[in-house]
């Protein structure tokens, strides 16, 4: 039995990360934790995330769990979601200008203006561009659930490992040795959703 | 563009169980709430929406339970409206694992009430539902009327939807329901849709209507809706989600099959 610690800083709605890998890991320990102690034992660590970038560094601030984050992303199996894809990045254009946790190189930008409605919400088609085990038994461009305003943009071409279009091709999954992060809805994407959840939770990374 | 149009089956529910019924009228129990949000769910439904008619409090906890035995086997977006009244009922359907909540009435008596909750929650999680009926033909005007349709506040639909979904902090969808075509099977209100749907900038579901699978491709194509939604028309086991879904392809709308 292994546990699996989701970040719970109060922001979004976190009961789903539970309820879905409950379903895809019914022997493992998971549960939902904003004490750091938990986190750095957890054997991985599920970070996910909703509502404004601002108001989530605050909180996590506040929950004193910006350090154990980073230590959890440079250690162990991490998935970030949504949001917990966006805090992983240098810096983001939401609440006049907002820092991240400046783990992974890169900017968090607003969709621009144009015939397509804001947010991006619905089941769009993901684009894998590298082979990684969290893709393992997903068809390519197969449709995952998002519901997002910005998006993540880096330089690093060797990180992107999932796209999508709308409007602009934007990335949506990144990976960097123990970090999977994606801007999708894994949760609430059904059976292509579990998954992923279950390929991370089975996830050796070497 | 590769962003599917949602098709979103909605479901009446009171004390915690499905029911089915002619606009509130002979209403019967329609069966285990869990086992018709699976079905909806096998047929590739892209999200259920619960509208809770119950009229008790101990009712609405029955409904957060129901909802949360749901969200345990069911793994696509859940959207509760019917009584949303204040933060604490929005806290209390996300804990039981509803993803989306739906403010009607409540937001008529208090216009700050959107702002306020998108901010607590997130606008991705606060979706406005209007509830429209046609004032006059020419120009075309629609306002938002309350207690079922009885009763009119004055206020006009199109300007009300814009209201409610700008700014920051604005809700992220809007469930627009005709009043005029509720029930009566002979198709969405489209000229309401598309004006709704052009003078916002976040999606639009239509709603009211829905009589056979054909209504729901002039929703998007004609409407300019993003998402639609249909009740009878699958409670009743006419059609199914999938069915629908393959017809709007038919008409070269893209889909999640």
């Amino acid at each position: 039995m292994q546990s699996i610690a989701i970040v719970d800083y109060g922001m979004g709605n976190v009961r789903s990360v539970q309820k879905a890998l409950a379903h895809v890991a019914p022997n493992d320990k998971i549960f939902l934790t904003d004490d750091a102690a938990l986190i750095n034992q957890a054997d991985r660590v599920v970070f996910p995330g909703q509502g404004a970038m601002g108001a989530c560094m605050r909180a996590m601030n506040e929950h004193g769990l910006i350090d154990v984050i980073k230590k959890a992303a440079q250690e162990k199996p991490f998935l970030g979601i949504c949001l917990g894809l966006q805090l992983l990045f240098d810096h983001s254009q939401e609440n006049g200008g907002t820092d991240g946790l400046a783990i992974i190189s890169g900017d968090v930008v607003k969709f621009q203006k144009s015939d397509l409605k804001i947010p991006h919400m619905g089941w769009n088609e993901v684009k894998q561009v590298s082979d990684h085990p969290l893709w393992h038994n997903i068809d390519d461009n197969a449709r995952f659930y998002s519901v997002h305003s910005y998006y993540v943009k880096t330089q690093d071409n060797s990180i992107v490992t999932g796209t999508t279009d709308y409007g602009v091709n934007f990335t949506c999954a990144i990976e960097k040795d123990n970090i999977f992060a994606v801007q999708f809805h894994p949760e609430k994407s059904q059976h292509d959703g579990l998954q992923l959840l279950t390929n991370f939770v089975n996830w050796k990374v070497s | 563009m590769s962003l599917a149009k949602r098709i979103i089956p909605c479901l009446d529910v009171r004390d915690g169980r499905v029911v089915k019924g002619v606009q509130f009228v002979d209403i019967k129990d329609a069966g285990d709430p869990v086992e018709v949000a699976k079905r909806y769910d096998l047929e590739g439904a892209d999200e259920i929406t619960f509208l809770d008619i119950t009229a008790s409090h101990e009712g609405r906890d029955t409904t957060a339970h129901m909802v949360e035995s749901i969200a345990e086997q069911v793994f696509i977006p859940l959207t509760v409206g019917g009584g949303i009244r204040k933060a604490e009922d929005v806290r209390a359907m996300l804990n039981a694992g509803a993803d989306k909540v739906a403010v009607n009435s409540a937001a008529i008596f208090n216009p700050d009430l959107i702002n306020e909750l998108s901010e607590k929650f997130g606008s991705q999680c606060i979706v406005i539902a209007i509830d429209a009926k046609q004032v006059s033909n020419n120009p075309p005007k629609w306002e938002i009327f309350t207690h079922g349709g009885r009763q009119t506040t004055g206020i006009d639909a199109v300007e009300w939807a814009v209201k409610m979904t700008e700014g920051e902090c604005g809700a992220g969808e809007v469930l627009l329901t005709s009043m005029d075509c509720d029930g009566v099977k002979t198709g969405f209100d489209l000229a309401l849709t598309k004006a709704v749907s052009d003078a916002v900038n976040v999606p639009v579901i239509a709603s009211g209507g829905v009589g056979n699978l054909e209504h729901l491709s002039e929703g998007v194509l004609r409407g300019g809706a993003d998402a639609v939604l249909a009740a009878s028309i699958f409670h009743f086991g006419e059609y199914t989600v999938t069915e629908a879904k393959l017809a709007m392809q038919k008409n070269g709308i893209e889909v999640r099959l």
